[in-house]
């Protein structure tokens, strides 16, 4: 490594300014585009199933881009992410199961889960942190497994393989008026009743975009500086006098209390909490996927990635069982073409893209090289 | 004579740091031949060059007259350069012997080089079924350059072999390499001139990446001016 | 770390060492489980099983372990081997019928043997593919081969449900291998002793391998440091895709033997054991093949011991098992390189 310092003064040449510069303005227009979308999500796609869309978008777009906080920001690979995205779901849903569907309950029970999963990715931080990225991976793996069989056994606290149903306050029951008009029943703007679940959307988007924005923020400050700075080159930056380790575990204590506020809002807006919805690791192979396919390092990937993601997850699979009843006729192909496999089809897409286009799409657009 | 290694205007990147910044060099048949160069002026990344592990960008490494610059490290070693690195490389969770077993061309030993060997270092002969681990900084660097000389080589490429050796086993070193010259080409890398200057017939200096002097050793040894031109760091540390 | 936990790590560590180091863990650990238990009986069923499920996990943590340890690289898609190998077995075993569940006790070995050197010849064919194809290209760079090694187990899931179907299949299991043997009024299920005998053998042959061969003293070297080793004049590519096929074809083994045990496969089998993969591999220092024999034992014993004296805990025994150990040698209990 010694060498390196004398020959600093040679940088590279960066003769892409040009193209970035349209794919930025690419990338700010696709994910402004997406934050209006969302932001009018209820008047613009008014049935119940888009309803679903927007708001599992709201929350994964928190979890993915509180994961690129590791990943991308620090390169921490870990798997544990939908444990602390469990924590936040299965302590609001005991707090409202066991003390009635109110704020108090959501604000203790979610309080819970968010220090819950501080002290946990404390621990798991100090304790496997200063070792190899590769180490680490898998003991949050291993963790992560953990808190999912905790959480089918347990089943007296968490419902089990059922999960638990539960009522939320009722501000944001569809029953309840935000404005009622002259008869009496909710009062409609642009034809979409201003009932509770208008409530509970908002409700869901607002705490969504401030704790994405909230990260923008983490990750424009000197900690984000210092957080690259350990990502290209560990060595040096402990020998700037960076204590490595404890960056890490507070970046990693940062991101798990998102991920956790980010299980709130699931709750919240589910109505139920089970583990095939926050801890399986289906859904951290989402979020895995998401943060890549969109772009890591970026934030704003974790956006594209969560709309592309979500997106095909919805209505690819419509689109796969077309495809399969019209070619029926054929061997193979419909099992290929049936909707169960779409895993498949975007397992290699992954490959494929971690191979060419490594910055993923918000990446590549703009010109940001992942470090080799 | 044709020299047995030659260096043409090598660049060498690591990552996105260029290193090298065009060194030529031409090393003669036999004897020792020195680098000498502070900390961070390119000395290993020459080494490690020639050998492949890192490529060149431009330029060429020719080795008795072949151009093996793009070559894998693997054949580099095989066309008949050894290499002792500056972390020595010793596998520590192998027995000396074993350790040596490796350099071996077929894995077995001829006898006769092996007592050499064992005549050069004896405590090679003393730890030779202890775990390499086990062994003193200076008794690893022996191993280093033991595994070097098992088979017969045409270079030898040792990097600051008298790092954080203590002075005895410093002089050692200096008996142990004169020996080892008579039969074959050792191109050294040092910062330390008492030791470079006991050894080295000819001697090129490095810094930032380029060669900036080169000539006898006598000629430096004796030319206090350049000197202190090209080491002013190496005497003062010695 | 403070001088406090250094301190007492050094005391814990000689403290262990003077009851015969960590290799006699496993003793240690059936000892407590013997005043836990109370019944001999009961015990030793369960040791015993404990010791089968270790040696099938071995199987499936060696190839793993070395791979690591050779290229550094973590292949999070190892237990698409796995499963693979299950499928396999179960298939051949199926296709044979009559040879394996008909009277003749040479027939039922030789099907039961057929079907696992199929798997495990798939599984050395199906790696060496995902080397080349999968594993190549990202060398040197863990970020991108975490994420290439998980896309490629999504993948080779999928292709599994493809083939397979997601529904449960059934292993038919050789007449000789079925029953329990009855030994100083201990039963004895008779394939729990054939998959240690075949964990222990295979054992025996890597250590063969790994420390009387030059094949075996080139890979030790590697592990410790491949840079070295090429410097030497060897090819370390093509000493990795040899033994990554090694490895898989090792893991499509235990999965075959797993299938066996288990009478009954899903796809997620591999998934599933892959937890306790990683643990035995960290438990046991990557790159050893002794850690991993090590780390498999401990993780067997500890999940038959705690599944009858806490079934909820079992899983959650063996993370608390890694924890501590990491705690007291962050590097696991045999790491092969020595510092």
């Amino acid at each position: 490594m010694a060498q390196t310092t004398s020959a600093i003064g040679a940088a590279v040449p960066n003769s892409k300014a040009g193209r970035t510069f349209a794919g930025r303005v690419t990338v700010y227009g696709l994910v402004a585009l997406i934050g209006l979308a969302l932001a009018l999500a209820p008047f613009l796609f008014p049935d119940v199933r888009s309803q679903e869309v927007a708001a599992r978008i709201c929350v994964f777009i928190v979890l993915v881009a509180s994961y690129d906080l590791l990943i991308g920001y620090t390169g921490i690979v870990s798997f544990a992410h939908t444990m602390f995205f469990g924590l936040g779901a299965y302590g609001t849903a005991i707090a409202i199961k066991t003390m009635g569907p109110g704020f108090e309950a959501i604000l203790l029970g979610g309080g819970i889960g968010i220090v819950a999963a501080l002290v946990l990715a404390l621990l798991i931080g100090l304790l496997s942190l200063r070792v190899k990225a590769i180490f680490f991976a898998m003991v949050t793996l291993a963790a992560a497994s953990v808190m999912m069989v905790l959480a089918s056994q347990l089943s007296d606290f968490t419902g089990g393989e059922d999960g638990i149903t539960y009522s939320i306050p009722k501000l944001f029951a569809p029953a309840t008026e935000l404005l009622a008009d002259a008869d009496g029943k909710a009062l409609r703007l642009f034809g979409v009743a201003l009932n509770g679940k208008l409530a509970l959307y908002y409700f869901v988007f607002i705490s969504a975009l401030v704790l994405f924005l909230g990260m923008l923020r983490i990750v424009a400050s000197p900690l984000g500086s210092v957080l690259q700075a350990i990502r290209e080159n560990e060595m040096r930056a402990e020998a700037i006098g960076y204590r490595v380790v404890v960056y890490r575990t507070a970046i990693f204590c940062i991101a798990a209390g998102v991920a956790a506020c980010a299980g709130i809002l699931r709750a919240v807006w589910l109505k139920y909490t089970g583990p095939e919805v926050v801890l399986s690791f289906d859904i951290m192979i989402d979020i895995l996927l998401m943060v890549v396919i969109g772009g890591m390092g970026t934030m704003w990937g974790a956006v594209i990635g969560v709309v592309l993601m979500t997106l095909a997850q919805y209505y690819l699979k419509d689109l796969m069982a077309l495809g399969a009843e019209a070619s029926s006729a054929l061997p193979i192909v419909p099992d290929l073409l049936n909707p169960e496999r779409w895993l498949l089809w975007l397992g290699l897409c992954f490959i494929l893209l971690v191979y060419f286009f490594p910055a993923g799409i918000a990446g590549t657009l703009m010109g940001k090289g992942v470090r080799r | 004579m044709a020299p047995v290694l030659q260096l043409d205007d090598v660049h060498t990147d690591i990552a996105q740091y260029q290193i090298l910044h065009g060194v030529s060099l031409a090393i003669p048949q036999g004897g020792v031949h020195v680098i000498l160069g502070r900390n961070g002026a390119g000395k290993t990344t020459t080494l490690r060059t020639i050998m492949g592990l890192w490529k060149a960008r431009s330029g060429s490494v020719r080795f008795r007259g072949d151009d093996i610059t793009r070559l894998s490290t693997p054949d580099i070693a095989q066309r008949g350069i050894a290499f002792v690195p500056e972390n020595m490389g010793i596998f520590g969770g192998l027995t000396v012997e074993e350790n040596m077993r490796l350099a071996t061309k077929d894995g077995s030993f001829d006898t006769q080089r092996l007592n050499r060997v064992h005549g050069i270092f004896p405590a090679m002969a003393q730890f030779w079924t202890k775990p390499a681990h086990a062994l003193s900084g200076g008794q690893k660097q022996m191993l280093a350059v033991s595994r070097a000389i098992i088979e017969r080589r045409d270079l030898i490429l040792v990097d600051e072999p008298t790092k954080g050796l203590a002075p005895a086993i410093i002089r050692n070193m200096i008996t142990a390499f004169r020996e080892i010259a008579e039969e074959t080409t050792i191109l050294l890398v040092e910062q330390n001139f008492y030791f470079a200057k006991a050894l080295g017939q000819s001697v090129a200096v490095i810094d930032d990446g380029r060669i900036v002097h080169s000539g006898t050793m006598a000629e430096l040894a004796s030319d206090a001016g350049l000197q202190s031109r090209f080491l002013s760091l190496s005497l003062e540390a010695h | 770390m403070t001088d406090t936990t250094a301190s007492f790590r050094t005391r814990l560590t000689t403290g262990i060492d003077r009851f015969g180091g960590v290799l006699l863990l496993p003793v240690e650990l059936a000892v407590i489980a013997l005043l836990l238990i109370g019944q001999p009986s009961t015990w030793a069923t369960l040791t015993i099983a404990g010791l089968a499920m270790g040696m099938m996990i071995f199987l499936m943590a060696s190839g793993l372990s070395l791979i690591f340890g050779l290229m550094d690289v973590l292949n999070f898609g190892h237990s698409a081997f796995v499963t693979a190998g299950a499928f396999i077995g179960a298939t051949v075993l199926g296709w044979l019928g009559f040879w394996v569940t008909g009277g003749n006790p040479a027939l039922n070995l030789a099907g039961l043997l057929l079907a696992i050197a199929a798997a495990t010849i798939f599984g050395g064919l199906a790696g060496w593919f995902f080397e080349r194809v999968v594993i190549r290209p990202v060398y040197q760079d863990h970020l991108r081969q975490i994420l290439i090694t998980v896309g490629a187990l999504i993948v080779a899931e999928e292709l599994v449900l493809l083939i397979w179907g997601g529904a449960p299949i059934p292993v038919p299991r050789p007449a000789v291998l079925t029953g329990s043997l009855v030994l100083g009024g201990v039963s004895v299920e008779i394939y729990r002793i054939f998959a240690f005998a075949l964990g222990l053998a295979v054992y025996v042959a890597l250590y063969l391998v790994l420390n009387r061969t030059r094949l075996g003293l080139l890979i030790r070297a590697g592990v410790e440091n491949r840079e070295m080793v090429e410097a030497l004049g060897f090819r370390i590519d093509r000493l990795f895709i040899l033994v990554f096929m090694a490895g898989s074809a090792l893991a499509a083994m235990g999965g075959a033997m797993w299938a066996g045990y288990q009478g009954l496969i899903t796809a997620a089998l591999g998934s599933e054991m892959m937890i306790l993969v990683f643990i035995v591999v960290i438990i046991g220092g990557l790159g050893s093949i002794q850690g991993s024999l090590l780390g498999a034992i401990l993780v067997g014993l500890m999940a038959n011991y705690v599944a009858f004296l806490v079934p909820k805990m079992a899983l959650a025994s063996n993370m608390l098992l890694m924890m501590a150990i990491l705690l007291w040698r962050p590097y696991g209990l045999l790491p092969a390189v020595k510092r």
